[in-house]
């Protein structure tokens, strides 16, 4: 293992990736973000691409800069994602391709990439995120949560393909968090949801670092195509 | 005809790197004839992919081109372009015109 470990985590402008970069450059890990957009904050061990996360071929440009600078990397958290909460009947298809676009096309071209340069030092680890919206069967959240059943499967499969290359895949699905992604849904959808939780409060930041946290410590090498709910769903 | 060799040199580079995990009875040998995969192939589904990938990272290196060669051209053609080395190594050329023509 060397002294740090190489990161990436897409989806770092704001909400939980931007709070990842900010808890991981803290704990010594050389964090890579990115987004669509530059971000209003540095830090010395923090590099940004500015990228759409579904462009095939802007990601293998800089997963190639990635592979020239740091000749490896660690670790991947998947957390770049879109909702929009919309009864199916009036889901348009734009929103639908968009939605499937970041969450699922996205997850799967940065696994792909991330595991062609883990698997040079047989070592890696992926997080990809879901949510409870999918066990949830949550109204209003059709495209979302199916999306995020594609990524639950796209963990679970990897995980065993991936294996014998040293990477461990698995996911974490949070509940509402405070952040700009459940910004429009209505309070009283989200009191609702939070009343089918066995911890019936909103999610932390912290619970997300949490798991994560599990599924990255050296221990956890036995850990692979495991998706933890938070809240107890 | 120059770059033609600098591939084969370089797939030569990517056997030595994959000949350092395979079996004393599944090492490769660097000629254009040898099978890498199916019937009489040394490397099983695993050791292709392992090949695959290093093959087009090393390729990048030498080239400065990135080449998708696990495109799904090369997953639906009856004559599988990861058979042996010689087979690889033209589709890879293949690619790089085709990259080079865009």
């Amino acid at each position: 293992m060397p002294d740090k470990q190489i990161m990436l985590i897409t989806g770092t402008s704001k909400g939980i990736g931007r709070y990842l970069v900010e808890y991981y450059v803290k704990r010594d890990f050389e964090v890579i973000g990115c987004s669509r957009s530059p971000v209003d904050y540095e830090y010395d061990n923090y590099i940004h691409f500015c990228l759409d996360v579904a462009d095939e071929e802007k990601v293998k440009q800089m997963f190639s800069q990635i592979r020239k600078t740091y000749k490896r990397l660690d670790v991947v958290i998947n957390n770049a994602g879109i909702a929009s909460m919309n009864h199916i009947l009036l889901t348009p298809i734009k929103t639908v391709r968009n939605i499937f676009n970041t969450n699922v096309i996205a997850a799967f071209l940065f696994c792909r990439e991330a595991a062609k340069l883990m698997q040079i030092n047989n070592y890696g680890r992926i997080v990809n995120f879901a949510t409870v919206a999918t066990p949830l069967k949550l109204e209003g959240e059709a495209i979302y949560a199916s999306s995020k059943a594609a990524v639950v499967s796209l963990t679970e499969v990897i995980a065993r393909e991936l294996a014998d290359f040293g990477i461990t895949v698995n996911a974490v699905g949070p509940t509402p968090i405070k952040t700009d992604l459940i910004r429009s849904v209505p309070e009283e959808k989200l009191e609702a949801l939070l009343a089918r939780q066995a911890i019936r409060r909103y999610g932390e930041l912290r619970d997300v670092s949490n798991v994560i946290d599990f599924f990255l410590k050296p221990e956890s090498d036995y850990i692979t195509g495991q998706v933890i709910y938070l809240g107890g769903v | 005809m120059d770059e033609k060799k600098t591939i084969i040199q370089t797939i030569y580079g990517v056997v030595d790197e994959v000949n350092l995990q395979q079996p004393d009875n599944g090492q490769l040998e660097k000629s254009l004839d040898t099978v890498l995969f199916g019937q009489n192939g040394k490397l099983d589904s695993l050791g292709l992919v392992n090949f695959v990938v290093t093959a087009e990272q090393n390729i990048e290196e030498a080239l400065g081109v990135s080449v998708s060669v696990s495109d799904e051209r090369a997953m639906s053609q009856r004559n599988s372009p990861f058979r042996t080395i010689g087979t690889l190594v033209d589709y890879i050329c293949i690619l790089l015109t085709e990259a080079k023509d865009a």
